[in-house]
C-alpha cells in the first residue's frame, strides 16, 4: 500500500461564475482505522486563495506551513499577495526542490484574481502543474470523484448552485472510497464573501 | 566572507562618524561619465555619454547601456568593469525570481535586490564598494519607473535624475526642462539636450547612448543611426 493513501483523502475544486468552490472530506485514518473526524486538509492563504492537500497528513501539515511561511514573506517583500497563478508556480517549484524525496502530497490551488476570475490547478506530489477550466480533484477518493463531477458539473453555476455539485459529488464519492469520508467541509469563494459550510455523511 | 580572522571589512566608521571607503566611492562616480534618465507619462529613457579614451577604439564594442530583462534596462557611471559585477548578480535575480514563480521580477524588487547587493560589499570582509551608481530603467504593472542605486546601497525612485561628471548642472537642467505630463519622444529630446550641455566635443550617434522602454514594456538601446535620427530632431 502506498504512503500517500496512508490517512485517506477526497478533494476537489471547481470553478462557478465569477466564484470557485473548494471542498475535502474530513477524515484521518491510520489505513482503515479512523483516527479523528475533524482533520482540515483545505488552507487560507489569503482572502481569495485557498490550497488543498491531499495525502499524507505529516507533510499536510508541514508543506501548509512552509507555503504559509513563505506567503508572508511574499507579502512583506512586495506589499501585495499573491496571485493564484504566482502562487501555484511557488508551490510546484517548492514540490520540485524535493524532486527525490518528496512530500507525498497533491495539492489543489483555488483562487480569484483581482478581476474576479477564478482560477484552480492541481499539480503531482513533484510539482507538475495541471490547470484546469472546470473542475480538478485529488486524493484516495480522486477516480470516484472525476466520475461524480464529470456526470454533474455544469459550466457558469451560480455560488448557491456550485455549492450543491460540488457538495453531492464529495459526498457520493467517498461512499466508494473506504478511506476517505466522514463529511465534509465546503468553502464557495465569490468576489464579496467567503461561504464555509460543513457537511453530514455516512459515520461508518 | 570571513574565510579567516584578517579578513575584516575594510569599510569601517571614522570618528567622526563617516564611512570614508563609501565616500570614495561616491567620488569615483561623480568622475565618471554623465548619465541620465527621464520617466515620461507613456516610458523612460536612459542616456549617457560614451567617450573613449582614444580614436583607435572600436565604438561598436563598448556598451554601457545594458538590458537586465526584456523590460528593464540600466545605465552607469564610474568604474565599467564594477557595473558588469552588478549586471550579472541582477540578471541571476531576475531569472531565479522567473523560475520560481513564472512571472517577470517587478523593477522594484530587482532594484532592491540589486541595492542589497551593494550594501552587502559596504560590510563583508576582503571587498570594497562598488565605485558605480546605477540608473535603472523599466517599465511594468507598476507602470514606468526610474531608479537609481549609489555605492553604499541607497536607492531612489525619480521623475529624472543624473549621475556621474557635471551631476548639479545636469540636474539643474532638468529640473528647468521636466514636466509631469512629458511624452517618451519629448524626454528622448530632453535627455539629449541635457547630455550636450555638459558635452565637451561634437556630440553624434557615436559618442552617445540612449536607452528606451515604452508601454510595449520592451527595453531597446538605440543603434547610433537612431541616435542620429533624434539629434537631427533636435537641431
Amino acid at each position: 500500500m502506498s504512503i500517500t493513501s496512508y490517512n485517506g483523502s477526497a478533494l476537489v475544486a471547481m470553478i462557478g461564475k465569477n466564484c470557485f468552490a473548494i471542498a475535502s472530506d474530513r477524515r484521518l485514518g491510520v489505513n482503515f482505522q479512523t483516527i479523528a473526524t475533524d482533520y482540515q486538509r483545505i488552507f487560507q492563504i489569503h482572502d481569495r486563495l485557498y490550497i488543498g492537500l491531499s495525502g499524507l497528513g505529516t507533510d499536510v501539515q508541514t508543506l501548509y506551513q512552509r507555503l504559509k511561511f513563505r506567503h508572508k514573506l511574499y507579502q512583506l517583500r512586495e506589499e501585495r499577495n499573491m496571485r493564484p497563478e504566482t502562487f501555484a508556480s511557488l508551490v510546484s517549484a517548492m514540490l520540485y526542490e524535493k524532486r527525490f524525496g518528496p512530500y507525498f502530497c497533491e495539492p489543489i490551488i483555488a483562487g480569484l484574481s483581482e478581476e474576479n476570475v477564478p482560477f484552480i490547478c492541481t499539480t503531482d506530489l513533484i510539482g507538475a502543474k495541471q490547470f484546469s477550466s472546470d473542475f480538478v480533484v485529488s486524493g484516495t477518493a480522486s477516480e470516484s470523484l472525476y466520475g461524480a463531477c464529470e456526470s454533474m458539473y455544469k459550466p457558469d453555476l451560480e455560488p448557491e448552485d456550485l455549492f450543491e455539485v460540488i457538495s453531492q459529488a464529495l459526498l457520493s464519492s467517498v461512499d466508494r472510497d473506504c478511506i476517505s469520508g466522514w463529511g465534509g467541509i465546503v468553502y464557495i469563494v465569490t468576489p464579496e464573501q467567503v461561504i464555509t459550510k460543513t457537511l453530514k455523511g455516512r459515520t461508518d | 566572507m570571513g574565510d579567516s580572522q584578517y579578513s575584516f571589512s575594510l569599510t569601517t566608521f571614522s570618528p567622526s562618524g563617516k564611512l570614508v571607503q563609501i565616500e570614495y566611492a561616491l567620488m569615483a562616480v561623480g568622475a565618471g561619465q554623465t548619465s541620465l534618465g527621464i520617466k515620461a507619462t507613456n516610458g523612460v529613457v536612459i542616456a549617457t555619454e560614451k567617450k573613449l579614451p582614444s580614436i583607435l577604439v572600436d565604438e561598436t564594442s563598448v556598451q554601457k547601456i545594458q538590458k537586465l530583462t526584456p523590460n528593464i534596462g540600466v545605465v552607469h557611471s564610474g568604474m565599467g568593469p564594477d557595473s558588469r559585477v552588478l549586471i550579472r548578480k541582477s540578471r541571476k535575480q531576475a531569472q531565479q525570481y522567473f523560475r520560481l514563480y513564472q512571472e517577470v521580477i517587478p523593477l522594484s524588487q530587482l532594484v532592491r535586490e540589486t541595492a542589497a547587493v551593494m550594501q552587502e560589499f559596504t560590510q563583508s570582509g576582503g571587498v570594497r564598494p562598488f565605485g558605480v551608481s546605477l540608473l535603472v530603467a523599466g517599465y511594468d504593472d507598476n507602470g514606468p519607473q526610474l531608479y537609481q542605486v549609489d555605492p553604499s546601497g541607497s536607492y531612489f525612485s525619480w521623475k529624472a535624475s543624473a549621475i556621474g561628471k557635471n551631476v548639479s548642472n545636469a540636474k539643474t537642467f532638468l529640473e528647468k526642462r521636466y514636466t509631469d505630463d512629458m511624452e517618451l519622444e519629448d524626454a528622448v529630446h530632453t535627455a539629449i539636450l541635457t547630455l550636450k550641455e555638459g558635452f565637451e566635443g561634437q556630440i553624434s550617434g557615436k559618442n552617445i547612448e540612449i536607452g528606451i522602454v515604452g508601454a510595449d514594456r520592451v527595453f531597446k538601446v538605440l543603434t547610433p543611426a537612431e541616435v542620429d535620427d533624434y539629434l537631427a530632431e533636435v537641431e
